[in-house]
């Protein structure tokens, strides 16, 4: 056994738990009937969700015209709202993969709401392109299958499908090593249940796990690996997005800026919605030992750095567009920051960029009010910033008797909403459901900054 | 006796005393023996000489499959059975293959990784019985069968109780 030293660290846990404490404070809460304000919030995004599928048949039923989208501005929430979600998954994939393989232990609290938010973001992003295809019963025309056509293939050079693999890889890739985060924990669920329904349901989930060391052995290894295709996988998923504007030719979208600053705006309003949900998720299943302020300040603490590389990448187009000498594209610039969508640019900037500074402090980045409104306001930010970039370098191109402002309906709007009624109603049914806190992984890191007993080894 | 006496069972409270007893396993040179454990607990695989996993290699086969797959179909459908003229770009163009290319490995290659968890684990398995309710909650469990070379009975049991196994039980 080797020796190893570690710094003196603040504990990650609440100070008094044990290993046992672990499993009864996590499932406690799927084990009891749920309470009035879990209905009362389920209630609410299932009736969002009911109402958006309302709103699926009507365009269904009317066609495309439903929308605000008309010539020139052919993107607008549509594609907005999949960008948002796509990057809001992101923070799960690199707290759960990229802070793994740089072996930051804290992670292990927030993994696993995280990816949850992760794979339901990406089921909501996925929503989006759906709706938007216009005959939507034709979608498996996207994949690449022999058919009685001609046969007609897709065409591998465009960046829209370079979308479709992307986003699908990811959604598979990320839940199956979210399943695989999960069979140990659902064993203990299994192993601690009174109920013979729930012993079975769990049980067939848990696949028979026995926490046998060969097992965890092949485990560890396993999930290893896929935290290593996971990292370059999320680099990739938001690169390509990107792609879909940065291979046009239009002023706004045309530029190499795009593949990282899209990733870091990923990252950053992705911290943001974990930030919002496990605030409440904390609080509403008394998980605050497990939870604590080293997280949250940790992840405050990437919400300044990425808001930074967001701040960076505005300054940066700007420069560029005007050192480019182009005309059309520094008045694509222009326009943003003082055309008819000002008033999205300028929330885009000051959300982003000006709301994060505050974290400079100790005092507010650990202070839970705080925290709270920065993430919801930077949220709010990062959805701008997708309206900004789509909407308005469509609605001015390079002929003036082709411009116009979008407006959006009430299909639009409505839609915007029930992509957060579908996200929240899986989000409480994971709540309820499955344990929110990665229980055997914060099991071994309860001796972070705790004393090891006398004369024993480190052994973790 | 009725049954046969398959092993023993140490149970300890945690990974300290498990990993004493490990040690004595590893003195006497046994080579069938597993812990059970809530979490994994890094180094106990060599103490008990367990070999590194091949899982890796099950992900690099795949890999390589789903990226030459990938790349095959892309040019196969581009430039051979199918060929378009897009923007007048080649037929051959490998610099837009590649994100479809890397997509397809890292698709292949982590559907594998899971599939040989499961396989090197024989997972599902619903019939072996767990050896203690509490290993998936905070017990850390030895288990030594009685194949192992040089086994004896009185010998495991009071090695166990001197690392601190506060349970020991009979596997018939």
């Amino acid at each position: 056994m080797e020796q190893v030293l570690t710094l003196d660290q603040e504990p990650l846990l609440g100070p008094k738990k044990t290993i046992a404490d672990v499993n009864e404070d996590v499932c406690k809460p799927m084990e009891r009937f749920p309470s009035k304000a879990w209905w009362v919030v389920f209630g609410i995004a299932a009736s969002i969700l009911t109402m958006g599928l309302g709103l699926v048949a009507y365009q269904l039923h009317m066609g495309m015209g439903v929308w605000g989208l008309n010539h020139p501005v052919g993107w607008g929430i549509d594609i907005t709202n999949f960008v948002f979600w796509i990057g809001i998954g992101h923070a799960g994939t690199l707290i759960s993969a990229i802070l793994h393989l740089f072996r930051q232990r804290w992670r292990t609290s927030i993994n696993r709401a995280a990816e949850a938010m992760t794979i339901f973001a990406v089921m909501t992003a996925g929503l989006f392109p759906l709706i938007h295809l216009g005959r939507n019963w034709f979608f498996y025309w996207l994949l690449p299958y022999p058919n009685q056509r001609g046969s007609l293939w897709v065409n591998f050079r465009s960046p829209l499908l370079w979308d479709v693999f992307a986003v699908s890889t990811y959604f598979t890739i990320s839940l199956v090593f979210w399943y695989i985060g999960l069979i140990p924990d659902l064993a203990s669920v299994r192993d601690r249940a009174k109920n013979k329904v729930r012993r079975l349901i769990y049980g067939i989930l848990a696949l028979g796990w026995r926490g046998s060391q060969r097992h965890w052995n092949h485990y560890e290894i396993a999930y290893l690996i896929l935290a290593g295709l996971s990292t370059p996988l999320v680099l990739s998923v938001h690169s390509i997005v990107s792609f879909d504007f940065a291979t046009s030719l239009l002023p706004g979208w045309h530029t190499t800026i795009f593949p990282p600053y899209f990733v870091a705006g990923a990252i950053f309003s992705g911290f943001a919605m974990v930030v919002t949900l496990l605030v409440i998720v904390r609080k509403v299943f008394q998980l605050e030992d497990y939870i604590t302020l080293v997280h949250l300040e940790n992840m405050n603490k990437i919400i300044l750095v990425t808001g930074m590389m967001v701040g960076y990448a505005y300054g940066c187009e700007f420069f560029t567009a005007w050192y480019s000498g182009n005309i059309y594209e520094w008045f694509t610039f222009k326009n943003r920051a003082m055309g008819p969508y000002a008033w999205a640019y300028w929330t885009m900037v000051t959300s982003n960029v000006i709301a994060p500074q505050l974290f400079w402090s100790k005092k507010l980045r650990r202070s839970i009010p705080v925290m709270f409104v920065i993430s919801l306001i930077v949220n709010i930010g990062m959805w701008f910033e997708r309206f900004t970039i789509i909407s308005t370098s469509l609605h001015r191109d390079f002929l003036p008797t082709n411009w116009d402002i979008y407006i959006p309906t009430f299909v639009d709007w409505g839609y915007t909403l029930f992509s957060f009624g579908f996200f929240f109603t899986f989000f409480l049914l994971f709540c309820r459901f499955l344990p929110t806190i990665a229980m055997s992984e914060v099991k071994s890191t309860m001796h972070v900054g705790r004393k090891v007993p006398e004369g024993e080894e480190y052994v973790f | 006796m009725a049954h046969k006496l398959l092993g023993i069972v140490g149970i300890f409270k945690d990974p300290y005393h498990l990993l004493r007893a490990a040690k004595e396993v590893q003195t006497r040179k046994f080579e069938h023996c597993d812990a059970f454990t809530p979490y994994p607990i890094h180094g106990l695989d060599k103490i008990l000489g367990h070999k590194r996993s091949k899982v890796p290699w099950v992900t690099l086969a795949f890999g390589l499959m789903g990226c030459f797959g990938g790349l095959g179909l892309q040019i196969w459908v581009s430039a051979i059975t199918w060929p378009l003229n897009i923007g007048g770009k080649p037929y051959l163009s490998i610099p837009a293959f590649i994100p479809i290319t890397f997509e397809c490995t890292v698709l292949l290659g982590g559907l594998a990784t899971a599939a040989a968890l499961l396989f090197f684990c024989k997972l599902p398995n619903y019939h072996t019985n767990l050896l203690d309710k509490e290993i998936t909650n905070n017990a850390f469990a030895l288990y030594i069968p009685a194949k192992e070379n040089g086994f004896n009975e009185n010998d495991v049991k009071s090695f166990m109780q001197k690392a601190g196994a506060y349970e020991i039980k009979m596997v018939e």
